[in-house]
């Protein structure tokens, strides 16, 4: 029974910072707007790297940038990652950092794979 | 209980103590978390997707086909590289801004204006598949992709176009079911009587989601 009355204490104090204008996440519509704006924005960015032949390091960085602003708006805001508590920050945003390994044992295997077909069809 | 929930910290000292105490550790809705936990799942399987991509593309020996070249349209005699992947792009980031409001309305209490967003998201993602049909169709008859090769290059090409986007088309198709669903239950009064709105901000992370990998997609298939 005490568990449950501090459950509810503590899910009202999650919606706390909020309390003033009514429940759950609310923020103003205005910042929303701005931040579709910035990913039409991105988007068109991504676009012109492309439309306009960039090549090489120029392109990858900049299509990297305006991918990672993109999603770090997306996530931060649309998903109000911003305003949530750090405990579920970290559970959420921290194991898909063990996919760098994934990414860098699969870049090693991909590159022996191509030496290696080189190799043989020389042969 | 020592912990009163005025006494909730922040920083990390927040985290030990929301992780070690005797409660519920995630102070948000259950569907909340829950719904978190599958994006996360889900965030691994479109990874690997797009890693075995980065694979076989870094092994082959052929040369991949140029997508800028691949997905170009000719409009009124011009030729526009990538033309239809920038408008579904720009189709699927509207789609997000309106779910976007549809949350906020939501919590505010506005049937007809959460119900009428959340309609019109849906409708962005439909007329978002309906183009990536017509984008596999062109691909398929007129180009010749196949899943075990095509005309332009790399074999792999097709496998990893049809199974990315295909994995992708299909979370967005599930989203617009979700999203009217969702949308009627709004409309008739549902979460009124529920006595809350947060399955529609619940709702709203699956779509933002589908949203954030495509900006992925985008980047590393479209764009690279």
């Amino acid at each position: 029974m005490d568990q449950v009355v501090h459950n509810q204490a503590v899910e009202q104090e999650a919606h706390g910072g909020h309390a003033a204008h009514g429940e759950g996440q609310q923020h103003p519509i205005k910042l929303y707007l701005w931040i579709w704006l910035l990913l039409f924005v991105f988007s068109a960015f991504s676009y012109m790297v492309d439309y306009f032949q960039l090549q090489g390091a120029v392109r990858w960085t900049l299509i990297l940038l305006f991918m990672a602003l993109k999603a770090s708006f997306i996530v931060a805001i649309f998903m109000h990652m911003a305003w949530e508590r750090l405990a579920l920050k970290l559970a959420i945003l921290v194991p898909p950092l063990t996919l760098l390994v994934l990414i860098a044992l699969m870049a090693i295997e991909g590159d022996y794979t191509f030496l290696t077909r080189i190799a043989s069809f020389v042969h | 209980m020592s912990h009163e929930p005025s006494a909730l910290e922040p920083g990390f000292r927040g985290v030990s103590a929301d992780w070690s105490a005797d409660k519920q550790a995630f102070p948000v809705p259950w569907g909340k978390a829950m719904m978190w936990i599958f994006l996360l799942s889900d965030t691994f399987i479109f990874s690997c997707f797009l890693t075995s991509y980065m694979n076989v593309r870094m092994s082959t020996t052929e040369t991949w086909p140029n997508p800028s070249e691949v997905f170009a349209l000719t409009v009124g005699g011009h030729h526009i590289p990538l033309l239809l992947i920038a408008i579904m792009t720009m189709v699927l980031i509207t789609s997000s801004g309106t779910m976007a409001m549809a949350v906020n309305f939501g919590y505010r209490r506005d049937r007809k204006r959460t119900a009428m967003l959340m309609f019109a998201t849906a409708a962005l993602g439909l007329c978002f598949v309906g183009m990536q049909a017509f984008e596999w169709t062109k691909l398929i008859v007129e180009e010749g992709v196949r899943p075990w090769g095509n005309p332009m290059g790399a074999a792999q090409f097709g496998s990893s176009f049809f199974m990315i986007t295909g994995f992708h088309g299909l979370h967005v198709s599930g989203g617009v079911i979700y999203l009217t669903v969702v949308a009627l239950r709004v409309l008739n009064g549902f979460y009124d009587r529920k006595g809350t709105y947060e399955t529609v901000e619940v709702a709203g992370l699956y779509w933002h989601f589908v949203d954030l990998v495509w900006v992925f997609i985008f980047a590393f298939f479209y764009l690279w």
